[in-house]
């Protein structure tokens, strides 16, 4: 009898998180729990200035702090040529700032003492002369003429651009626009966010002199980059390295960059041969570690009258802060902005992109986002908006007239992409439906005769997912593929491994629940371990929803050549040729005689104790997955919401979401990604922004400024699905881990507006906090969260 | 988190612990919640020599009501004992009214009502609502006992007239003389958020007429602010659609917010105009309707 697949927890299966049995008894193993004999403890020194000289540092007081052991300045890191590192975008960020400080928060001085209260005193005995220097908090600032140069360090830049790009058809572009009968503009800032995971960043660097072996124990989403990066930077002997990261409390893309407090926990370890713990706190990890966002839009959609799309022209600005760090593997300059409207139909687009730096916090990263997706999602979206308001189409309608076909696959975008597969207008039918949509429509007419204003917001996107191909994906030149390694016990238990690290995905739990479905062994008896570069085999590591559609596809892809072995196994076992042998779930049997059959375990068993001539005893292997694009995952998002005239408060009334990424490998955990997705999506729309001040003063620098939701405010959501699987993962999957985050903000934003529309008001920046809100309902004028800059200035 | 080294005593008795604080010199520091003085002491913005923790302090975890009416809170009662409570929802419509809106849950499972009154936060939520109730606080020092009217306890953001070696043994709410009516309204970007706006209203009617009226302002000043002109336009009849416009007029003038991230000066004011609109006129009549 076949094995029921959902049993043994298998594709589709629903199983219990592994990890959770320690994490919720309080038994994870954290970079802060873990305490080495000897060791010491790092604080740093931050900048309470956005711009300034640095004339003088006296570290005199500092040293004679008893319990100090050691003061580190830039001059310390300079002296081993590290008071500079390089980038992920090819930049340089400073390590402990030499010349001058260039934004608040940045990294200036380290303390190394016996405990960490002393270590925070000896910080606050350092004495720090600054020459301030005028501030730079925004793209129009920095491009202004005259504007002072932020990055006088490097030769050759004489401005604030960090780059100026530009990707699509811009002849083509030009002539949709000469033809079209209506253009709807609209200009949308993004504001920075914060991905602001629950354990903040931290290391524990350990150099021992006896063995020259350094192990660091390392919040780091890409443990094997990291080992590359310190091999490379450091000069130290790649096989002398060990990066360990343990278990993570979340990561949404903050903890892929190198950090200054990694990079000097390591050399005081070289330095003082014991081991150093830095755990950042809050507000370090909130001033100073990767921001997302931030980022200004210009767009004009060439429309038709019918509502066909013509054209679209976008120019983006974005903020970088004082180094450009984003942590981007592709090799576009503003990541994957131009996968904006992919999954409509559109016949020309062209997109200029421009970065510059500013007096704030390096670090774009991709917040759960596949590197500017995000925003690329949300401005389409709002445009998509606006552009059927201005025709008077129904904005569920002008999606349906300009969506990509089911039959139209593949499809390559405007902007060179190619999608290969999705039922979008049916994901758009299953969320309307779901919503009530002329219900809600009939209601909403009801409810304004009695003054009151409801909307209802659609967003409706498909996302590039799971990076990369190598082809147009590297980091440091190192390819996106990744890996699995995958070792069967006699017993038939097994240990996995990958090179990516799971920050609360549930690796342990999704990854053997592939492994028993290629193999038949259960679920339960299969350990997966990550994270170790000792033992894990060379990965990307997890971020940009890339762990299934790489990662999960070499899990398929090492079970299956463990197939192809045991398939040997058995033809030995039951003495008949491989050709004459059937596989079912966690069996192979003799095709005509089905009764005979050997399982998995026992050709597990057979591999160490009865192997036949000529073939390797054991049963492991191990697969580098290359994957020949990304995963496309479409979903649809509804929300309706009721504003409330008198205070500018919004509330969600329902929100439905529609989200096809393939096959389900275990479909609570995939709900409880579009759950988490979704809350951060309404945290954007609502109430989450860090701002700064004139003279660069992060106002957000702790969670009474950085509004993280609760579930007291976060809105229940309605979870749909339609399922397109992926034609060319080998399960079938999609990525899906960020598409809620992204897709979602749209539908608040857009459901907002809709309650107030015919009020002459295009937008309102998020976040949509209540005093916008009612400035818009009264002022009866856009209200935006900073200066936008515009097209002409360019 | 790391604060500054401090000395930490937790007497015994209510003379211990002022004497402790008379020790210090005004170097010591009350613990009782800790939910606004450890923050500080974690960002080090506090950093006083040594923390007086009263959580020991035996009999001072009460929350009662006197035969006449008034109302008792110890030192010790915590904001989660006055969201449950039965008696608030009973007697005091104000009070029951901000209970649940205080900080979050799991604030409130700390936090002390005394507490959040003697740390002066412009954009604490109990300091309006005493105000607006007439309500007092008992101090006692080496010297005695003396009663400090919550109206008069602030001298400034984060500062009040207390002395250094005093100590707040219970916060009082007057018996009322007529039915108490009112309620606590507040904005906030999210729970747990400081007040953008709070409005405290508690009014006392007899035979239809509004005999007593309260109103305290959250977050729409350097200290909490009692709207005495805005109260005193209800006063001397029943309130009426007028006598709510004029209160709400004056209480927006009475405020004086200042524009922040949390919004503009001018959202503020007419925030607390709304609130004090919107109070009021759910406020029940004798026959239970709202004006």
């Amino acid at each position: 009898m076949q094995l029921d697949e959902i049993k043994i927890g298998g594709l589709g299966a629903s199983r219990r998180r592994v990890e959770d049995n320690r994490f919720i008894r309080g038994k994870g193993n954290y970079v802060d729990d873990i305490v080495l004999p000897g060791m010491l403890h790092m604080e740093i020194l931050r900048s309470p200035l956005a711009h300034a000289r640095i004339k003088s540092i006296d570290t005199t007081k500092a040293w004679a702090i008893p319990g100090v052991r050691l003061v580190m300045t830039g001059e310390t890191m300079a002296s081993r040529n590290l008071a500079w590192m390089p980038t992920l975008s090819y930049d340089t960020q400073a390590v402990l700032a030499t010349d001058k400080v260039r934004f608040q928060g940045q990294e200036v001085a380290c303390v190394i003492a016996d405990d960490p209260y002393i270590a925070k005193d000896a910080c606050e005995a350092i004495v720090v002369e600054y020459e301030p220097l005028p501030v730079i908090v925004n793209p129009q600032q920095a491009l202004a003429p005259g504007a002072p140069l932020i990055r006088d360090d490097k030769e050759n830049q004489l401005d604030n651009v960090v780059f100026d790009w530009a990707v699509g058809d811009k002849d083509g572009t030009d002539r949709a626009f000469a033809a079209a009968d209506v253009v709807s503009k609209l200009e949308l800032h993004y504001p920075r966010s914060h991905p602001s995971p629950l354990e903040s960043c931290g290391s524990i660097a350990d150099f021992d002199r006896a063995t020259s072996k350094l192990t660091v124990y390392m919040t780091t989403q890409a443990p094997h980059i990291i080992r590359a990066a310190v091999a490379l930077v450091a000069e130290l002997p790649e096989h002398m390295i060990r990066i360990i990261s343990p278990d993570l409390g979340g990561g949404f893309g903050n903890k892929v960059p190198v950090y200054p407090g990694y990079v000097a926990s390591i050399l005081a370890s070289i330095l003082l041969e014991r081991p150093v713990k830095w755990i950042e706190d809050k507000t370090g990890n909130l001033i100073s570690t990767g921001f997302a966002r931030d980022i200004y839009l210009h767009g004009e959609m060439a429309l038709r009258k019918d509502g066909k799309i013509l054209g679209v022209r976008m120019h983006t600005d974005s903020d970088h802060g004082a180094f450009f760090s984003d942590a981007q593997p592709s090799k576009f300059k503003i990541g994957l902005m131009h996968s904006t409207f992919a999954c409509y139909d559109i016949p020309a687009a062209h997109l200029t992109a421009r970065g510059v730096y500013t007096n704030k916090a390096p670090g774009g990263v991709a917040y759960r986002c596949s590197f500017r997706v995000t925003e690329a999602m949300f401005f389409q979206e709002r445009m998509v908006q606006a552009a059927a308001d201005d025709l008077g189409i129904d904005q569920a309608e002008f999606r349906r007239i300009n969506f990509v076909r089911d039959d139209d696959f593949p499809h390559r975008t405007a902007f060179g992409f190619l999608t290969d597969s999705g039922q979008y207008g049916k994901c758009l039918d299953v969320g309307l439906e779901a919503i009530g949509y002329q219900d809600f429509l009939r209601q909403k007419a009801e409810a304004a005769k009695q003054g009151r204003l409801l909307g209802i917001g659609i967003s409706t996107m498909t996302e590039p997912l799971g990076a990369g191909n190598s082809r147009e994906y590297d980091i440091l030149g190192i390819k996106m593929f990744d890996s699995a390694e995958l070792r069967v016990h006699m017993t038939g238990k097994a240990i996995l491994r990958t090179g990516a690290k799971s920050q609360g995905q549930g690796h342990e739990t999704t990854w053997a629940q592939i492994v028993a479905h290629e193999l038949g062994i259960p679920a339960d008896d299969v350990t997966v371990e990550e994270g170790d570069t000792d033992t894990a085999p060379f990965g990307m590591g997890t971020y940009a929803s890339r762990s299934t559609p790489v990662a999960g596809a070499a899990v398929a892809m090492v079970s299956r050549k463990i197939r192809a072995k045991a398939r040997k196994l058995a033809a030995h076992l039951l003495e008949v040729s491989e050709e004459d042998i059937e596989w079912e779930l966690g069996r192979f049997y003799v095709r005509s005689s089905p009764d005979r059959g050997v399982t998995i375990q026992e050709c597990a068993m057979a591999a160490y104790s009865n192997v036949p001539d000529g073939l390797e005893p054991g049963l492991e292997n191990n697969a580098y997955y290359d994957p020949p694009n990304l995963t496309w995952p479409f979903a649809c998002y509804i929300a309706t919401v009721e504003v409330d005239p008198g205070t500018g408060v919004w509330d969600v009334l329902n929100m439905v979401a529609v989200d096809d990424c393939g096959v389900r490998i275990n479909p609570m955990i995939v709900e409880g990604q579009i759950m988490g997705g979704l809350t951060e999506a309404y945290a954007m729309a609502s109430m989450q922004f860090i701002t700064f001040d004139a003279e660069g003063n992060c106002v957000g620098s702790n969670f009474m400024d950085y509004l993280l939701p609760t579930a007291w405010e976060t809105p229940g959501f309605e979870l749909h699905e339609v399922v397109t699987p992926c034609p060319h993962h080998p399960i079938g999957a999609k990525g899906i881990g960020e598409c809620a985050t992204v897709g979602g903000p749209a539908a608040f934003v857009n459901a907002v507006m809709d309650a107030i529309k015919g009020i002459g008001v295009r937008n309102i920046d998020m976040p949509l906090l209540p005093d916008r809100v009612y400035e818009a309902l009264t002022e009866r004028h856009d209200v935006s969260g900073a200066p936008p800059v515009k097209m002409d200035d360019r | 988190m790391y604060p500054s080294r401090f000395r930490y005593e937790a007497p015994r008795s209510v003379e211990e612990a002022i004497a402790l604080l008379h020790q210090g010199g005004g170097e010591a520091k009350v613990l009782a919640g800790g939910q606004s003085l450890v923050p500080m002491l974690k960002l080090r913005f506090a950093s006083p020599e040594m923390l007086v923790d009263i959580n020991n302090l035996p009999g001072l975890d009460y929350l009662r009501v006197d035969a006449d009416g008034t109302i008792r809170i110890g030192a010790l009662c915590r904001h989660a004992d006055l969201e449950k409570s039965t008696l608030l929802a009973a007697h005091q419509p104000t009070m029951a009214a901000a209970a649940p809106l205080v900080a979050d849950p799991i604030v409130r499972n700390r936090g002390t009502l005394v507490g959040s009154l003697c740390h002066a936060d412009p954009q604490g939520d109990w300091a309006s609502v005493m105000i607006a109730l007439g309500g007092h606080i008992v101090a006692q020092g080496p010297k005695g006992r003396r009663k400090i009217a919550v109206a008069d306890l602030m001298k400034g953001p984060f500062q009040t007239v207390l002395a250094y070696d005093e100590l707040a043994i219970e916060a009082v709410v007057p018996a009322p003389k007529g039915v108490a009516g009112g309620g606590y309204l507040k904005l906030e970007r999210r729970v747990g958020d400081f007040a953008t706006v709070g409005v405290a209203i508690a009014i006392e009617t007899s035979a239809g007429s509004v005999i007593r009226a309260g109103i305290g302002l959250t977050g729409v000043g350097g200290s909490t602010i009692n709207a005495v002109d805005a109260a005193g336009a209800l006063l001397g009849g029943p309130l009426t659609a007028d006598t709510i416009a004029r209160a709400s007029e004056l209480a927006a003038q009475a405020a004086q917010p200042r524009s922040d991230h949390r919004g503009s000066a001018t959202y503020k004011r007419h925030i607390v105009s709304t609130f004090v609109t919107r109070i009021l006129t759910s406020v029940p009549d004798s026959k239970g309707k709202a004006a």
